[in-house]
C-alpha cells in the first residue's frame, strides 16, 4: 500500500493510513523534508509519549528480571526452594515469621514465606518467570491463531466466514473460567499415566493449552472486521487485478495493515493471561508447589493474611505494577501506531 | 418482539446443546478411560474399573450415553446400576455417591447472589463514576477518577480480598466477613455477609465501566442532537441524563452482556477468596477430587445460567435502543 506522500516508504513495511502530514512535527528547524517510513513516524510518536516510555522501561525491567532470575538470586545468595524459615528458626510454631513485617531482615529483604519459610524475594523473582513465560506462550499462540483465523474468515467471506464465525461464537459462549478449571485435570490425565509422577512440563503445557483454546477468538474477530473493510479498498483491488495470488494479497497487502492491531492486542492480552494464570494457580488447579509462581504466593498469602499480611503485598503490588505498565504501554503503542483513534 | 425472543431462545438451545455435547465428550470420551479418573490415581484393581464402567454406562455406545444424560436432565432416569435418579438428573457424585442436583440447588444461591450483587455494585459505581467524569470532563475529578480506574483495572480479587477483610472487617469492624447467604431464614444477615464480597468483586469490573461510560458520554455529548437540545434552551442536566445517558446506555448494556461470563468467573475467585460455598468452589473441589459428574453438572448449569442471562440482557438492550432490529 503506497500513497503519494509515502512513495518512498518501504511498501512491505509497517504501513499506516496515509496521513497527509509530510515530514515530522517537532522538526521545525530542519529545512529539508526528510522522508520517513510509517514505522519511523510511529517510533517518533512513541518516543514523545512520556508515560509510554516509562511503562516500556517498567515492562522491560520485569522481562529482564524474569530472564536474569538465576543470576539475581545467585547475587542475592538465596534460592527459591530452600526452606530458610524452618531451617534457620525464623518461623514460630504456627509457621508465621517471628520478626515483624513478614520477617523482613538484612538476610531476607522481602521477608520469609509463612508456613514453608522460603525467601520471598527469590520466590517473587522466579515467580515472574513462570507467570510471564506461560502468559507469553499463550499470547503468541492465541494471537497467531486469531490472526490466521480472522484473515481466512475475512478474506474468503461468504459461507466460510459464516461457519467460522459461528465456531468462534460458540467458543465465546463457553464459561471461560470454569472451562479452565474443569479441563485442566482432563488434559493432565491425558498426558500423565495414573500412578506416574507428572513431569515438570505437564502443568505449564496444560495451562497454556486450555487458555489458548478459549483465548484466540477476540483477536480473530477484530482481525476479521479489519480485513472485511480492507478487502474492499482500492489497493487490494489493484493487486487482485494485476494478478496477485491470494497469498500475496494476504501477506503483502492485508497483513502489513494489521500489524498495529496485532501489536496492540498482544500487549493488552498478555496481562490478561498473566492474571488468569495466577487466578488458576490461586484456586489450586494451576501450577503446584514447589514451583515458584505468583498465583501460589497469593494462595499462601490468602491463607495467612490474618497473621502475616505483609507477605501479600509483594506479589500483589508487583502484579499491579506489571498490569498497569502493560495496559498503559498498550495504550501508548496504539496511540503511536494509529494516532487517529481517540481513547 | 415475540419473534426476536423465539429466535434468541432457539439459538440459546442450540448453543447449550453444543456446549453439553462438547463437555460430555471431552469429559467422558477424551481421556482414554474415565473410570481411571473416577477411581483416583492409584486405581489398579480391574474389578473396580469394570464396576465403574458399568455404573457409568460406559459399555453403551457414546451417543446413547449422551442421549441418556440429556434425557435424564429433563425426565429423570434409572442409572445403569439400578439407582433411581429423579427429574433434573445429573447423575451421582463419584466422591460421595450423592445425587448431584440437590448439591447444585444448595450451592447456586451464593453464586447467584454474588453475581447479581457484584454486578449491581459495579454498574452503579462504574457508570456513576463514568458519568461524573464526563460531567467534570478535564477537571481534577476526572483525572483522579481515571487514575483510580486504571489501578482498579489492574488489581486482583485474590489480592484486595484479604486486604479488605483485614481492614474493613477485622480492624475497623465496619463490614461483616463474607458468609454464605440464607435468604429464606436470615435476609438481613445474608445481605450484610455479601456486602464485602460484592464490593471487592466489583472493583475489578467497575474501572472498565467508568472508563467506557466516560468515553461514551463524551462522545454522545459531542453529537449534533445534543447541541440542538442545548440550543433550544433545555437544561444541561436534562440533556445529560435524558439524551446523552440514553444514547450511552445501549453500549453499556452490550458491554455488560459480553462481561456476563467474566462476572461468573469473578464470582468463582471471590468465593475462593472469601471461603464461600458456591458453584465456583464446588467446581474447584470437584476438579481436585476428580468428580467428573459434578464438574459436568456445574459446567452445564452455569453455562445455562449465562445463556439465560444473556437473553435477558439482549431483551433489555432491545427495549432501551429502538434502533435495534428485532428480527
Amino acid at each position: 500500500m503506497t500513497s503519494p506522500s509515502q512513495a518512498a516508504a518501504d511498501a512491505g513495511d509497517l504501513t499506516l493510513e496515509p496521513e497527509g502530514e509530510p515530514g515530522t512535527p517537532g522538526n521545525k528547524g530542519t529545512p529539508e523534508l526528510a522522508g520517513r517510513t510509517p514505522r519511523q513516524l510511529a517510533w517518533l510518536r512513541f518516543k514523545r509519549d512520556r508515560v509510554g516510555v516509562i511503562c516500556a522501561f517498567v515492562v522491560g525491567f520485569f522481562i529482564l528480571v524474569a530472564a536474569a532470575a538465576p543470576l539475581i538470586v545467585k547475587l542475592y545468595g538465596k534460592n527459591a526452594y530452600d526452606l530458610y524459615g524452618q531451617d534457620d528458626g525464623l518461623l514460630n510454631s504456627s509457621g508465621i515469621p517471628i520478626k515483624p513485617n513478614g520477617g523482613i531482615s538484612s538476610d531476607h529483604w522481602f521477608g520469609v514465606e509463612p508456613a514453608l519459610g522460603r525467601d520471598v524475594l527469590a520466590l517473587l523473582v522466579y515467580g515472574i518467570r513462570t507467570s510471564l513465560l506461560i502468559a507469553l506462550a499463550v499470547t503468541v499462540i492465541s494471537v497467531a491463531t486469531g490472526v490466521l483465523f480472522g484473515l481466512t474468515q475475512g478474506y474468503l467471506s461468504g459461507k466460510t466466514d459464516y461457519f467460522m464465525g459461528r465456531l468462534s461464537d460458540f467458543m465465546l459462549a463457553f464459561p471461560q473460567q470454569l472451562f479452565f478449571i474443569a479441563f485442566s485435570p482432563v488434559a493432565i490425565s491425558l498426558l500423565v499415566n495414573p500412578g506416574e509422577q507428572e513431569s515438570w512440563w505437564v502443568r505449564p503445557f496444560v495451562l497454556i493449552s486450555v487458555q489458548f483454546i478459549l483465548g484466540w477468538m477476540s483477536i480473530g474477530r477484530l482481525v476479521r472486521a479489519q480485513v472485511l473493510s480492507l478487502r474492499e479498498r482500492e489497493f487490494v483491488e489493484a493487486a487482485r487485478i494485476s494478478g496477485a495470488s491470494s497469498w500475496r494479497i494476504i501477506s503483502k497487502e492485508l497483513l502489513p495493515n494489521l500489524w498495529s492491531t496485532i501489536l496492540v492486542q498482544a500487549t493488552l492480552l498478555l496481562p490478561v493471561f498473566v492474571t488468569a494464570e495466577a487466578g488458576l494457580s490461586f484456586l489450586g488447579v494451576g501450577i503446584l508447589d514447589p514451583t515458584p509462581d505468583w498465583g501460589l504466593m497469593f494462595q499462601t498469602g490468602a491463607n495467612n493474611y490474618q497473621s502475616d499480611i505483609t507477605f501479600m503485598f509483594f506479589p500483589g503490588i508487583a502484579m499491579v505494577i506489571f498490569v498497569v505498565a502493560f495496559n498503559l504501554l498498550g495504550d501508548s503503542v496504539r496511540d503511536a501506531l494509529d494516532p487517529k483513534t481517540l481513547r | 418482539m415475540l419473534r426476536f425472543l423465539t429466535r434468541r431462545v432457539l439459538g440459546a438451545i442450540v448453543i447449550l446443546l453444543a456446549i453439553t455435547a462438547v463437555t460430555y465428550f471431552l469429559f467422558f470420551v477424551l481421556p482414554s478411560d474415565p473410570a481411571r479418573l473416577a477411581c483416583g490415581k492409584n486405581c489398579s484393581n480391574p474389578d473396580v474399573v469394570k464396576a465403574i464402567h458399568h455404573r457409568m454406562g460406559l459399555d453403551l455406545p457414546v451417543y446413547q450415553q449422551y442421549w441418556d444424560y440429556i434425557r435424564g436432565i429433563f425426565v429423570g432416569r434409572h442409572m445403569p446400576d439400578g439407582q433411581n435418579c429423579p427429574a433434573p438428573c445429573f447423575g451421582f457424585s463419584f466422591v460421595n455417591d450423592q445425587p448431584i442436583w440437590p448439591t447444585l440447588t444448595d450451592r447456586y444461591p451464593t453464586t447467584l447472589s454474588l453475581a447479581v450483587g457484584g454486578s449491581a455494585a459495579f454498574l452503579v459505581i462504574g457508570v456513576g463514576l463514568g458519568m461524573l467524569s464526563a460531567w467534570q470532563q478535564g477537571k481534577t475529578f476526572d483525572r483522579v477518577a481515571s487514575s483510580i480506574s486504571l489501578v482498579g483495572n489492574s488489581v486482583q480479587i485474590y489480592f484486595i480480598g484479604p486486604l479488605a477483610i483485614a481492614l474493613f472487617a477485622d480492624n475497623l469492624g465496619w463490614l461483616d466477613h463474607g458468609h454464605d447467604p440464607t435468604w429464606g431464614s436470615d435476609p438481613t444477615g445474608s445481605f450484610s455477609g455479601l456486602v464485602l464480597p460484592c464490593l471487592v468483586m466489583s472493583v475489578i469490573f467497575w474501572s472498565n465501566y467508568s472508563r467506557q461510560t466516560r468515553s461514551l458520554m463524551v462522545e454522545q455529548l459531542a453529537e449534533d442532537h445534543i447541541r440542538t437540545a442545548r440550543a433550544k434552551g433545555m437544561s444541561s442536566r436534562y440533556v445529560f441524563f435524558r439524551y446523552a445517558l440514553r444514547g450511552a446506555a445501549a453500549s453499556i448494556i452490550t458491554i455488560f452482556g459480553i462481561d456476563l461470563g467474566s462476572v461468573f468467573g469473578g464470582a468463582i475467585i471471590t468465593e475462593a477468596t472469601f471461603g464461600l460455598h458456591g458453584l465456583g468452589t464446588l467446581a474447584v473441589n470437584a476438579v481436585l477430587g476428580l468428580d467428573l459428574p459434578m464438574e459436568m453438572a456445574v459446567m452445564i448449569f452455569s453455562a445455562s445460567a449465562i445463556v439465560i442471562f444473556n437473553i435477558l440482557v439482549d431483551t433489555a438492550y432491545a427495549i432501551i435502543d429502538p434502533r435495534i432490529r428485532l428480527s
